[in-house]
């Protein structure tokens, strides 16, 4: 076990604060601890408390018995806030219900970076487990004084430390003190056996309220005096705002202001239904250049091979012994771009307020950055500017919530006083979110004389995954188009080596050689980012697809043919239980049916996933039907084992919605697919049965299960479709009309 | 000027006949079940009965339904007495982000008003104009279900 914790505090008065008692923990007197996070005196700390190392910048006992949590990372509806609530209460040791959530205030909560990645467990789950341990032991240790009974002899109830027929509760303990004190992350977690919420599914804190139709979102904001605002977006890419008769927009009953500044064209009414009929009366006022020679959606896998590419070999390690290969397979696979499609458009408020303080509700993923970048393209400083995370629809990456916030800011300086309300139409959503960017990918492999793999030669072709605010206003669609515009920053191919586009590339398997190439482009077909994965489900595909033809080209099993060279018994142990629930070993083959597996560890070092599924194709329709999904997980060690199963079968649900119907359609005249019937998503009748088997990891750090499953569903598709008609597709999406083509 | 019967009481409003009655609920009075999702009618967030029938709010004129009773999710229930289907929502934490929940819940009460035990695939048939992204499809179907066995 961990060595006994012994802080050293410090007794003073205490801050008293908007009538709730601050128990600031701060930095105890010791170099170490003073010195800047970056220096290498300053121990490691685990997850986000390597940059945000005050226990007060996360918890505060607070009066009436409550306790408060300040966290970084937002809800997206991936239910961390409930997940962090549940480590907190466990380790700390309060009551669940006693905890209150402050969540995603830049004025308010410890900067941890934008919510995304699969991270927010590993970050944010792990730094609130050992800031609440260690709070735990310095209360401990403080009750321990103050009753005189040894630290060892107490144990802590709901808040209540407790020995020797003596008690006081944290509450008490606090009160006319300020602790100061640095995370150790030293003090001991709480024992599996005592355990009360971690391993448990507790039911997610927001879901009522939403069930209810309580404000929770955005959207349902209504500050006195809201006025609403529109934009009027370029008709495409590139578009300049040449002229603008504005008169007749502004006699309309409701109209407040016209907002144009370059090419950004905005309105503000009094009602909202007002504000929409201004912005069509102005989109028909406007007169844009369009730019001419732009790529197309089907042109673009062409397109990228023409590009100025960023070559990188991202892994190099061919094979040592030379002799030939008995066969060499080369294929390419195709991804086109897709949507984040929330059902809510994006939405934002800002305020301008009387001391030049810009506030503004956002359902952003980065409230920091989006800050920095809103500051910037306003001019102004930083600390003018606030962002408060409230929750959206769903966002699964980055898409309008960053730029609808820099539209409200905007207006919001034009009118000052007024909360302004700018909610993007469907329109406005569908067409100038950053997409999920097209990928191309061409494995070639060299074979021995039983099919197995001696040489693996893998390359990408991608723009951008990363386009984030990041800082800077130049990211923001209305900046890009200001009187004086912030420049597009010239793309990076972000992060680690397998990282980005290249997320998941480099494969999982033990082949006696492998190389890994990277042709990154930094321009642009279509606005992209991150979207949900980057380019794992792209490098997932290529790879258990390929994986796949590679195994029935050697006439193997494909379980079979993974598990030979797969050596990673985590790995393994998912792929083997995924078959074992499927029932792999005595499916029975019949007509027009059909099952595939496909297995990743989402980039490489984080949840461990594998996917089997039966489809059923209908050869006159070119129809696939998905029958099932049997899911085998690892996240390392669970907390809410119900909310990693929503995780893993709603990104099985979307990814199979990516993956049969979606393509965004765009050419010169603009993007076409503008609404749900031009860019369909999976229905009711479409979604198959989910069976999702959680293997928990006790002791193992949290891995973050929100982007695992979507690259094995992919592929598990087309896997299962080529058992089932004998034909393989290796350009998504599957649609029928493909299908039926290649069955013909 | 309309007046609309909105959960049992009658409101009257100083909005244009015109006025989409998803506006009206949500901004004159500041209910937030449900919700814009398109405004084309393509996606059923913003669901509401009319006469028990499912409406899609965003494409019904306000001047068009007086006289007529609109429920909206707030009056089927509240956090502390939930409607039964609500209730089932909660207990099969059917929902990632909700957004969509306002037009599932309504769409899935005008389909048990008529049809109490539905089956599985009538349910699926009932909720497939309703879109959800976050992929909660088979617990939405459970919630239903439950609800269903209860009857």
């Amino acid at each position: 076990m961990n060595a006994p914790f012994k802080p050293r505090f410090n007794r003073r008065e205490v801050l008293a604060g908007g009538g709730s008692l601050a128990l600031a923990f701060s930095v105890p007197v010791s170099a170490a601890a003073q010195a800047p996070a970056t220096a290498p005196a300053a121990p490691r700390l685990p997850g986000d408390l390597q940059t945000n190392r005050k226990l007060s910048m996360w918890l505060r006992i607070e009066e009436g018995g409550k306790v408060r949590l300040l966290v970084g990372k937002v809800e997206l509806g991936q239910g961390i806030l409930t997940a962090v609530q549940q480590v907190c209460a466990e380790e700390l040791g309060v009551d669940f219900n006693r905890i209150v959530i402050t969540s995603g205030d830049t004025s308010l909560v410890p900067n941890e970076g934008v919510t995304a990645g699969s991270l927010s467990m590993p970050g944010c789950g792990t730094a609130v487990r050992h800031a609440s341990a260690d709070a735990r032991g310095i209360l401990v240790d403080l009750a321990a004084q103050r009753l005189g009974v040894d630290a060892a002899k107490l144990d802590v109830v709901d808040g209540t430390i407790s020995g020797e027929g003596k008690q006081i509760t944290f509450w008490e303990l606090v009160s006319g003190q300020e602790l100061e004190v640095e995370a150790t992350a030293k003090a001991p977690l709480r024992a599996k056996d005592k355990r009360r919420y971690i391993g448990k599914s507790i039911p997610r804190i927001d879901i009522p309220a939403k069930m209810t139709g309580q404000p929770i979102y955005v959207q349902d904001l209504r500050p006195d005096g809201m006025v609403h605002g529109r934009i009027v977006r370029l008709p495409v890419y590139d578009a300049k705002l040449v002229s603008v008769d504005t008169s007749g927009v502004e006699k309309l009953p409701g109209v407040l202001k016209v907002v144009r500044d370059g090419s950004f064209l905005g309105v503000i009414a009094e009602r909202e239904e007002q504000a929409i009929r201004a912005a069509e009366d102005l989109r028909r006022a406007a007169k844009w250049d369009t730019p001419k020679d732009v790529p197309t959606w089907e042109t673009v896998y062409d397109w990228m091979q023409k590009q100025k590419l960023q070559d990188k070999v991202i892994k190099n390690e061919p094979r040592k012994d030379r002799t030939a290969a008995a066969a060499t397979i080369e294929v390419e696979y195709r991804r086109p771009f897709h949507m984040h499609a929330s059902i809510g458009p994006s939405c934002a408020l800002a305020t301008l307020g009387d001391d030049g303080m810009m506030t503004i509700q956002t359902h952003s993923q980065s409230v920091f950055e989006t800050r920095n970048a809103i500051a910037m393209m306003l001019g102004v400083d930083r600390a003018k500017v606030r962002c408060q995370h409230v929750q959206g629809s769903g966002c699964y990456g980055h898409n309008g919530a960053d730029d609808v916030a820099a539209d409200a800011a905007l207006l919001a300086r034009a009118q000052p006083g007024r909360p302004v309300r700018v909610q993007w139409s469907r329109n406005d959503e569908h067409k100038w979110e950053p997409y999920g960017a097209a990928m191309l990918t061409r494995i070639k492999a060299g074979v021995d004389g039983n099919g197995n793999v001696l040489d693996w030669d893998y390359q990408l072709w991608s723009t951008s995954h990363g386009t984030r605010p990041g800082n800077d206003a130049g990211n923001l669609l209305a900046g890009q188009v200001l009187e004086k515009p912030f420049p597009l920053p010239t793309p990076v191919n972000g992060g680690p080596p397998n990282y980005a586009a290249d997320r998941n590339a480099i494969a999982m398997y033990d082949f006696p050689s492998q190389v890994v190439t990277t042709h990154f482009i930094t321009s642009f077909a279509a606005r992209t980012s991150s979207t949900r994965g980057l380019g794992a489900y792209a490098n997932v595909f290529s790879i258990e697809s390929f994986m796949d033809e590679l195994a029935h080209r050697a006439k193997v099993d494909p379980l079979e043919y993974r598990l030979r060279v797969l050596k990673n018994e985590r790995g393994r142990a998912v792929l083997q239980k995924a078959a074992e629930n499927f029932g792999w070993a005595t499916w029975r083959k019949t007509p027009g049916r059909g099952r595939g597996i496909a297995y990743a560890q989402y980039k490489n070092l984080a949840t461990y996933c594998a996917i089997a599924m039966e489809v059923e194709v209908e050869r006159n329709t070119g129809k696939i039907r998905v029958l099932r999904a049997v899911a085998a997980t690892d996240s390392g060690e669970v907390v809410s084992p119900d909310g990693i199963r929503n995780q893993i079968e709603g990104g099985i649900i979307q990814s199979l919605s990516w993956s049969l119907k979606e393509a965004v359609r765009f050419d010169a005249s603009g993007v076409h697919s503008d609404d749900w019937i031009s860019y369909p998503i999976l229905t009711f009748s479409e979604v198959p049965k989910i069976e999702v088997e959680l293997i928990d990891r006790p002791g193992q750090p949290f891995l973050g299960a929100g982007e695992a499953s979507q690259g094995p569903t992919g592929a598990a598709l087309a896997n299962a479709v080529f058992d089932a008609v004998g034909v393989r597709y290796r350009e998504l999406p599957l649609t029928p009309a493909k299908v039926k083509l290649a069955l013909s | 000027m309309p007046v609309l019967k909105v959960n049992g009481q009658s409101h009257n409003l100083a909005v244009p006949d015109d006025a989409p009655l998803l506006y009206v609920l949500r901004n004159d009075l500041k209910l937030n079940g449900p919700k814009f999702g398109c405004g084309l009618s393509q996606c059923g967030a913003c669901t509401v009965l009319i006469d028990g029938q499912p409406v899609r709010s965003c494409v019904t004129q306000a001047g068009a339904v007086v006289g007529q009773d609109i429920t909206t999710l707030e009056g089927l229930g509240t956090p502390d007495k939930p409607h039964k289907l609500q209730r089932a929502f909660i207990d099969e934490q059917a929902a990632q982000c909700g957004y969509c929940a306002n037009g599932m819940i309504m769409r899935a009460k005008a389909l048990l008003d008529t049809t109490p035990t539905p089956t599985e695939s009538e349910i699926r048939v009932a909720l497939d104009g309703n879109l959800c992204r976050c992929g909660v499809h088979q617990r939405i179907i459970s919630a239903v279900m439950r609800v269903s066995r209860e009857a």
